[in-house]
């Protein structure tokens, strides 16, 4: 029987039991005892040749539906230059483990080096690790460094404008280990920074903001980092990296750590993942930082290379002594977002986020003028913004209109945080992709709908 | 044959790529505000300037500066590195999967959700236990959430005292560190004389403080815990629950399940077990699959087979609530679906049972030339010491390791587990043939051969490599971590 | 083989206490520097904080281990030993002369139960 993947003949598997002293594969399991052996095989289908599953998968392939998406709430459907797929599927990229060995992954070390290096770059910040699973959890980790960070501190302030989602991951951190969220509310559709004085005390670790918010709107954090840091406390920002090409980076507002999400920078779609977290902290922090972290040094001739470094940090060194328990990153992640940014540069970043900017607004303008729905808060946004529908019917219908059209209008808010007060906001985000076509399809759907 | 940084290739105007340009009425374009100045950035993030065919040949060249189980044989013990089909990177590359919005109307995404629902099933079944997550991002993010739905079940019984996860002294970091973070307090156990469990001890240290026991199976001295119906029995007989890090499941597919063994929760490693590329350290996935005792605690949202379809049901009131993002590694996730497609139940079964034979070959054949501390037979993996050459020849476990680097092999995983001096651990995967195993044993051996000769060459490697040995105390004192 | 001092006080941690006056001096043992191998970095506690005994007060590090310095004895951080911050392999060439931070108002009694270097040798012996 010719098994796929697996190369052993007949005569193979002879000689190496032979060898071994056995005489049936059987034996190799001797040490498993007889109430432990399946006795049946498990109930899962027969193989497959590969034709057969391709020709399965791509029945099934059928039963997802593509359209036009306007949706975004972290996933974003910006254009993403070809150089990224081909080159991130080079074999030695996709088929290595994390570089140990580092005589022998110096390609690998120098991706990630220069992964951390954008980042730092773009956030204003000292040092990047190699990334992290996504954006809820380098928020989550986040939260962790700063409880770590201070004695006695067992408080995260959060602000209720957190993407829905990264507020969940946070909760779920939070829950049985004694430590707990403070929510910071909000003021017209921002967070409310003059709530902050009265709910900062010892207690409290830090505080986690994210801009563009949870509607798209971008905050301003004059004054914060100054408050937070004179009860000792640490700052964190979460950001849409590719939107720093417009708006404050996290460094110009004196924060301690820059999180967020790099599918914006080179990632598809794909149904929600695999994406890329990041985190980049002041270089006071360095050693508070989860994660990888690769360093440029030299050996012993002298010839500069790159090493995993300072991994008195991790998980497999400290043990329970860890602040993390992060091994792996999501290293070929993010070398998606590194040739990516190779490719874009810093005119091209700018490019795409100046872009999503303007189209977004052209089509927000157009929008407002409508009956039934309003763009609720006169607030600065990048590429999404919040519609405020007069009553849920006209939603439903509008969303299904625009279906009809191919299209996918935005993503109402209750889908993600299952709150009938929210069941009246779309979130429509427009990226540099979006046709002048696409957008005016939109406008004469919405304006048939809206009358 | 260093490769420069691409910033240092750079030069200001050169572009690799360009936009179309933005076609929206001149009249807008003028009238649109820039962002007050209050929150608009100024200064620009230093990138490189390039052209397309300088990012292709720069990230080629590194991509020589790397090795992959493409590349040659990887044996790094408890990772796993087997070959990485090539059909499921083609089928991870299709539009109609990445392409696909997490927030689009359930209605669009059926093909998406059928997948995760039936890998869900076919990992149920092979590690039988009722039903699982798909949320984790990686075998310690598995961890992280196995562990906090034991600690959400103690809570729900109200029994808050049971603070400790016990875990045998050779496991792996990450386990006492999920615990860590989780709010347990960790307690090892100790090892008997065959590197098993050991019962006394065991028993020892249950008692109504404990809420689980951490164990894999074959443990990271890659042996099959003998006594492990009777561990779980004295474990549930104290109120505590089994978890099972799925780490060395690649040992027994299809021929026992944690589930028959006692454990009530596990985490699986897709990109170990289950052939998907490990991608330079990920994105990998780590599945939590649970018996019926911990499954209202599962993170949100679950996907349920209804008449209309796949769902996403967020009603679970006893859940942990999210881990991730959106739904998980959705793209590697269709990966192992592939690969378990591809293999079956009498193919996972065969990939286990040549794991395990190629394991024992290359143990047999290196045992005389150097001491198996726990030898008998292993499972999918084996530990050597090279105690004896340290001593004799002064040549460490690193030093074979590095030398393996000349011959064309990833070394295996070293000085782990802690319980074996000098340790390497070897993982050959059922992916490798007779030949390249004994190609490999030959290497293996004429380095060891080479260690008593001239223990000072084998110090002195890797010789053919772009860099030798890396200055690590200049790393940590001197930092440069960016450009 | 480690080299143990006939006036300190020591730990079960591996930290020694030398008292001056109304000052508490703590450093790590000859055992310890020994076991952590080359040291890169000594993480300094904060001035003025009170730190009780058996609280994890700081980290020193090698290339691969982090070892957390338990303090010994109630007390006060008054100060921390600021050439540890640039030269941290100080401790390595003399671990009784590099103290890593000094307390005040400690506790006499804690100190009082700290081993003295012929029950701390003893101890080592055990391990």
């Amino acid at each position: 029987m010719i098994y796929p993947y697996i190369p052993h003949t007949d005569e193979d598997r002879k000689i190496m039991l032979e060898a071994i002293g056995l005489s049936s594969m059987e034996e190799l399991f001797s040490g498993l005892s007889e109430d432990i052996l399946l006795s049946d095989s498990v109930p899962i289908s027969h193989g497959r040749t590969e034709d057969e599953v391709q020709r399965m998968i791509d029945s099934i392939a059928q039963r997802n539906v593509r359209g036009i998406p306007f949706l975004g709430c972290g996933c974003y459907d910006h254009i993403i230059p070809s150089t990224v797929e081909a080159l991130s599927s080079l074999p030695s990229f996709v088929t290595a483990y994390t570089p140990y060995q580092a005589e022998m992954s110096q390609g690998l070390l120098q991706a990630i080096y220069e992964f951390q290096s954008m980042i730092c770059e773009i956030t204003s910040m000292d040092v990047a690790n190699a990334s992290l699973y996504d954006g809820a959890n380098a928020a989550s980790e986040a939260a962790s460094l700063m409880v770590g960070a201070k004695r006695h501190a067992s408080v995260v302030l959060v602000s209720s404008t957190l993407h829905p989602f990264t507020l969940q991951v946070l909760q779920t951190w939070a829950k049985g280990t004694g430590k707990s969220l403070r929510i910071v509310k909000e003021k017209d559709g921002v967070v409310d920074l003059s709530l902050l004085s009265s709910l900062l005390d010892s207690t409290c670790a830090g505080l986690i903001v994210q801009s563009p918010n949870r509607y798209g709107l971008l905050e301003s954090y004059e004054g914060v980092a100054e408050i937070l840091h004179e009860q000792k406390a640490l700052f964190a920002i979460s950001n849409d990296p590719l939107s720093l090409a417009m708006q404050k980076s996290p460094g110009q507002w004196n924060a301690d750590i820059a999180i967020g999400d790099t599918q914006s920078l080179g990632l598809p779609l794909a149904f929600g993942g695999p994406s890329c977290g990041f985190m980049a902290v002041k270089e006071a922090l360095l050693r508070k930082l989860p994660g990888r972290l690769v360093g440029l040094t030299e050996d012993g001739k002298g010839r500069k290379g790159f090493t995993l470094t300072f991994q008195a940090r991790e998980q497999h060194i400290k043990r329970e002594r860890a602040t993390s328990n992060i091994c792996s990153n999501q290293a070929l992640a993010a070398l998606m977002t590194t040739i990516h940014l190779s490719s874009l540069g810093w005119d091209g970043m700018l490019e795409a986020a100046n872009q999503s900017y303007a189209k977004a607004h052209y089509l927000a303008y157009h929008l407002a003028q409508l009956p039934g729905m309003t763009l609720v808060w006169d607030k600065p946004f990048w590429c999404e913004f919040p519609l405020v529908f007069s009553d849920s019917k006209r939603l439903r219908k509008f969303m299904q209109e625009l279906r009809n059209e191919g299209i996918f209008a935005g993503v109402r808010l209750s889908t993600l945080t299952r709150k009938v007060k929210d069941e009246l906001v779309l979130l429509v985000a427009v990226t540099e992709k979006r046709s002048r076509e696409e957008l005016e399809l939109y406008l004469a759907a919405a304006r048939r709908v809206m009358k | 044959m260093r490769e420069t940084l691409l910033i240092e290739q750079s030069k200001q105007g050169r572009k690799a790529y360009c936009f179309p340009p933005l076609d929206l009425p001149k009249g807008f374009q003028q009238a649109l505000p820039p962002l007050p100045e209050s929150i608009r950035r100024e200064q620009p993030a230093r990138l490189p300037e390039v052209s397309e065919l300088d990012v292709v040949r720069h990230f080629t060249r590194l991509s020589t500066m790397a090795h992959g189980v493409d590349n040659g044989m990887y044996p790094l013990g408890s990772c796993t590195m087997k070959y990485n089909p090539k059909l499921s990177e083609h089928i991870a590359k299709m539009d109609a999967f990445t392409k696909i919005h997490p927030l689009q109307d359930v209605s669009t995404t059926q093909g998406s959700l059928s997948i995760m629902f039936n890998l869900l099933e076919d990992l149920s079944s092979i590690t039988g236990m009722k039903w699982g997550t798909l949320q984790p991002c990686a075998g310690a993010h598995g961890e992280y959430t196995g562990l906090k739905m034991v600690k959400s079940y103690y809570e729900k019984r109200g029994e808050t005292g049971r603070t400790k996860i016990l875990i045998p002294s050779s496991a792996h970091g990450t386990n006492p560190a999920s615990a860590m973070v989780n709010g347990f307090a960790v307690v090892s156990i100790g090892s008997n004389e065959k590197g098993q469990v050991d019962l006394e001890d065991l028993e020892a240290k249950l008692d109504d403080s404990v809420a689980a026991v951490m164990m894999t199976n074959p443990n990271t001295l890659g042996i099959f815990e003998q006594n492990i119906l009777l561990i779980s029995k004295m474990v549930h007989a104290h109120g505590a629950l089994m978890y099972y890090d799925g780490a060395n499941m690649n040992a027994i597919l299809g021929m026992a399940t944690p589930g028959e063994m006692g454990f009530d929760v596990v985490h699986l490693n897709l990109h170990k077990t289950f052939a998907t590329p490990h991608g330079g350290g990920g994105p990998g996935s780590g599945p939590v699959m649970v018996n019926n005792t911990l499954r209202p605690f599962l993170p949100k949202p679950d996907i349920l087979l209804t008449d209309s379809g796949y769902v996403l049901d967020w009603d679970g009131e006893d859940s942990i609530g999210k881990v991730s993002m959106f739904w998980g590694n959705f793209l590697v996730l269709l990966r192992a679906y592939v690969y378990i497609l591809r293999m079956g139940s009498e193919g996972l079964r065969s990939a286990s049972a040549h794991a395990v034979l190629n394991a024992n070959y290359v143990a047999k054949r290196l045992c005389d030339v150097c001491e198996i501390p726990y030898g008998e037979q292993c499972m999918h993996e084996f530990v050597i010491s090279l105690e004896e050459y340290r001593q004799n020849n002064g040549v460490r476990a690193q030093d074979i390791a590095k030398a393996l680097i000349d011959k064309g092999y990833h070394p295996p995983t070293m000085y782990f587990p802690s319980l074996v001096s000098e340790a390497l651990m070897i993982e050959p995967t059922e992916s490798e043939s007779l030949e390249t195993l004994d190609a490999f044993i030959l290497a293996f051996r004429s380095i060891l051969a080479q260690a008593k000769e001239d223990p000072e060459y084998v110090k002195g490697a890797p010789y053919t490599t772009p860099v030798g040995r890396l200055d690590e105390v200049k790393a940590i004192k001197e930092p440069n971590l960016r450009y | 083989m480690s080299k143990i001092m006939e006036n300190l006080r020591y730990s079960k941690d591996h930290e020694w206490v030398r008292i001056e006056g109304d000052k508490a001096y703590v450093g790590i043992t000859d055992h310890a520097q020994h076991e952590l191998g080359e040291i890169v970095f000594v993480e300094l506690p904060p001035l003025g904080e009170q730190y009780r005994k058996g609280e994890e007060i700081s980290t020193v590090e090698s290339v691969k281990a982090a070892s957390a310095i338990i303090n010994p004895v109630e007390g006060v951080v008054h100060e921390a030993n600021e050439d540890l911050d640039g030269s941290p392999e100080l401790i390595n060439e003399d671990c009784y002369a590099h103290h890593l931070y000094i307390l005040t108002s400690f506790s006499q009694a804690d100190y009082d139960e700290l081993l003295d270097a012929k029950a701390y040798q003893a101890y080592l012996e055990t391990l």
